[in-house]
C-alpha cells in the first residue's frame, strides 16, 4: 500500500558530512558494487565502453564551488542518495503500491515485482534519488543496504551500508536518527545537521553536516617572499638554454 | 521535462475522446443507430488510442493491472480506474443508443462526469508535483478539463459552445503560460537550498557527478527547444484558437471547415501538449547546475 505509515520510531540513516567528504567516490563504487548483485535486478550501464556511457547508480557525488562574500572559494563534494523522507512524497504517487515505505524502519524501497516502470516517482522526488534502470525498466533506488544492515551471515562490522563501509574519509556514518541519544542524532546535534531542500516539506531522514568554518586564506605563509621570482632576465647557463630552445 | 511522444499522444487524444464521451453521454448531439455508431467509435479510438499509448512510457507493462490498487493515494492510480469506469458505462450508454435507440440518461450521466473526472486525475498526476513548480498550479487542471470539454464538443459538433468555449480556453492557456513562467523563481528552491550551502555563499555546480548522461539529465532536465518557445506558443495559440473559432464563425457544422477546425486544434493542442512537458522545469536541475 503507498499510503505512508504511521510515524515509526525508528528512523534508519545517513549522515553525511560535507566537512570530510574527500570527493573520491569510493562510496559510488561501492553502493553499485554491491547493490548490482545482491536486492533486485542489477545496476545496467548503457554503451559502458563507447563513446557515450550511461548508466544506474544509488549514489552519486556532486561538486560544488561555494564563493563567500569574502575571502577565498571553497570546493565542497557533496554526495546524495535517497534520503529515505518521512514525507516521501515518491511513495505516495506509485499506482502499484511498488513504492513503499516500511514502518519498522522507515527505509523507502521499491517492490520491483509490482513496479510498471512509470517513472512518477522519479518525478515527485526532488533530489533525483531515483533512476529508472533502462534493461530492467523498474525503479532503483537506495536501499540503505536494507540487505546488508540486517544480515547475520556478514562479520557485524559489515553490517551497514556499502558506502559507509567503504568511505575512507569517515564521511558518513549510519544510524537510527529516530532516537535521540543515538551516535548520529548526537553528531546532527552538535554540527547542525541540515535537511536538503526544506521548503519542499519532505522531512528527509538523511541529514547533511555543514562544513566546519574555514580561514579565510587572506593570511600570506612567512615564506612567502622568499619564494618570490629574483630574476626576471635569464642570464647564464639557463639563459643560454631557454635562448637556444626558444630558436629550435 | 521530456516531452515524451507517447505521453504527450496519450493526454490529447484521451482528453478528447473523454470530451466527446461526455457530451454524448448527455445526449448531445442526441443520436442512435449507425450516426450514434460513428461518433462512440471516433470517442473509443480517440481515448482507447490514448489510453494504449500511455503504455508505451512504461518500462514494466506487464504489471500494469497492479495500477488500479492504489487509487487511495496515487492520481495515476485513480486515473487508471476513472478510465476504465468511464468507458464501460459509456459502453453500456452507447449500446442503448446503437441498438435499441433510446438514451438511458442516468447512465449517460454517470458516464459523461466519469469522463470528464479522468481528465482531472490526468491534470492532477502534473498538478501534485511540488517538484515541477510549473505544473503545481490550479491553472494545470483547469486547461486540461477545458480543452477536454471543448475539443469535445468541437468533435461533437456543437458548434456554439466550442465556440464560445474555445475563447476561454485560449483565455486560460494565455493565463497558464504567463504565470507559470516565473513560479520556478518564485518558488523558493534554488542551488542553496539544494545543497544547504547558501549561507557560507553563492553555489555554482563545480564538477558533475559523472562525465555522461544519466536517467535524471534525460527525463527531467530536458532543455531542448526551448529557445523557439515563445514561437512555439504563438503558433499553438493560433492553431488550437484562433483558426478553430474563425471556422466556427463562420458556420462549421460539416463539410470542409469543420475539418479544418478540427484538424487545427489537434495540432494545436499537440504544440501546447509539448511545450506543457518541454518548458516544465524540475527542482533536480538544481543540483546538476542547469536552473538559473
Amino acid at each position: 500500500m503507498t499510503a505512508l505509515p504511521p510515524k515509526s520510531d525508528v528512523k534508519l540513516g545517513l549522515v553525511i558530512d560535507l566537512d570530510t567528504c574527500v570527493g573520491c567516490h569510493a562510496c559510488v563504487v561501492s553502493c553499485k558494487g554491491w547493490n548490482t548483485e545482491n536486492y533486485g535486478a542489477p545496476l545496467s550501464d548503457q554503451d559502458a565502453y563507447g563513446e557515450n556511457p550511461s548508466g544506474t547508480f544509488l549514489n552519486r557525488v556532486h561538486s560544488y564551488e561555494v564563493q563567500p562574500e569574502q575571502g577565498a572559494a571553497q570546493t565542497i563534494h557533496f554526495p546524495k542518495s535517497c534520503l529515505h523522507c518521512e514525507d516521501a512524497p515518491c511513495v505516495t504517487v506509485c499506482p502499484t503500491g511498488a513504492s513503499y515505505k516500511r514502518a519498522e524502519d522507515g527505509i523507502v524501497l521499491v517492490n520491483e515485482d509490482a513496479c510498471i516502470g512509470c517513472g512518477l516517482c522519479a518525478w515527485a522526488c526532488p533530489y533525483g534519488a531515483r533512476e529508472l534502470d533502462q534493461a530492467a525498466g523498474v525503479m532503483k533506488k537506495c536501499t540503505l543496504c536494507v540487505d546488508r544492515i540486517y544480515n547475520e551471515n556478514l562479520p557485524e562490522e559489515d553490517r551497514e551500508p556499502a558506502c559507509v563501509r567503504t568511505c575512507p574519509a569517515g564521511a558518513r556514518h549510519f544510524g537510527d536518527l529516530g532516537d535521540a541519544e543515538s551516535d548520529v542524532s548526537k553528531l546532527v546535534q552538535e554540527r547542525g545537521g541540515m535537511d536538503l531542500m526544506p521548503e519542499l516539506g519532505t522531512k528527509p531522514v538523511n541529514k547533511y553536516l555543514p562544513p566546519r568554518p574555514k580561514d579565510q586564506g587572506n593570511e600570506i605563509d612567512i615564506l612567502a617572499p622568499l619564494l618570490a621570482p629574483i630574476a626576471t632576465e635569464t642570464s647564464g647557463f639557463l639563459g643560454w638554454l631557454d635562448r637556444t630552445l626558444e630558436k629550435i | 521535462m521530456h516531452p515524451a511522444p507517447s505521453v504527450i499522444l496519450f493526454s490529447v487524444l484521451s482528453g478528447l475522446g473523454f470530451g466527446m464521451l461526455a457530451w454524448l453521454g448527455i445526449g448531445k448531439p442526441p443520436m442512435t443507430g449507425m450516426f450514434a455508431f460513428v461518433f462512440f467509435f471516433i470517442a473509443y479510438a480517440l481515448s482507447v488510442g490514448g489510453l494504449l499509448s500511455a503504455t508505451f512510457h512504461l518500462g514494466n507493462p506487464k504489471n500494469s493491472l497492479k495500477a488500479f490498487s492504489q487509487w487511495r493515494t496515487s492520481w495515476l492510480s485513480r486515473e487508471g480506474c476513472c478510465a476504465v469506469a468511464a468507458l464501460m458505462i459509456m459502453g453500456i450508454y452507447a449500446i442503448g443508443a446503437i441498438f435499441f435507440e433510446t438514451h438511458w440518461v442516468i447512465i449517460g450521466g454517470i458516464g459523461a462526469i466519469l469522463s470528464i473526472v479522468t481528465v482531472f486525475t490526468t491534470s492532477m498526476i502534473y498538478a501534485q508535483l511540488k517538484t515541477v513548480p510549473r505544473w503545481n498550479h490550479w491553472t494545470t487542471p483547469v486547461l486540461f478539463v477545458s480543452l477536454s470539454v471543448f475539443g469535445g464538443a468541437l468533435m461533437t459538433g456543437q458548434v456554439t459552445v466550442a465556440m464560445y468555449g474555445f475563447v476561454v480556453v485560449g483565455l486560460i492557456q494565455v493565463i497558464a503560460w504567463f504565470t507559470s513562467d516565473n513560479r520556478f523563481a518564485s518558488s523558493g528552491s534554488t542551488i542553496e537550498t539544494a545543497t544547504g550551502l547558501g549561507n557560507i555563499g553563492k553555489v555554482r555546480m563545480f564538477e558533475p557527478p559523472h562525465t555522461g548522461t544519466n536517467y535524471l539529465l534525460k527525463e527531467m532536465v530536458y532543455v531542448i527547444g526551448r529557445k523557439h518557445a515563445a514561437k512555439l506558443r504563438l503558433l499553438a495559440i493560433i492553431l488550437m484558437v484562433v483558426i478553430p473559432v474563425l471556422m466556427l464563425g463562420m458556420g462549421a457544422q460539416h463539410g470542409v471547415k469543420a475539418i479544418v477546425a478540427v484538424f487545427s486544434h489537434l495540432v494545436g493542442v499537440f504544440a501546447s501538449r509539448w511545450l506543457f512537458f518541454a518548458e516544465a522545469e524540475h527542482v533536480v536541475g538544481l543540483y546538476y547546475g542547469k536552473r538559473g
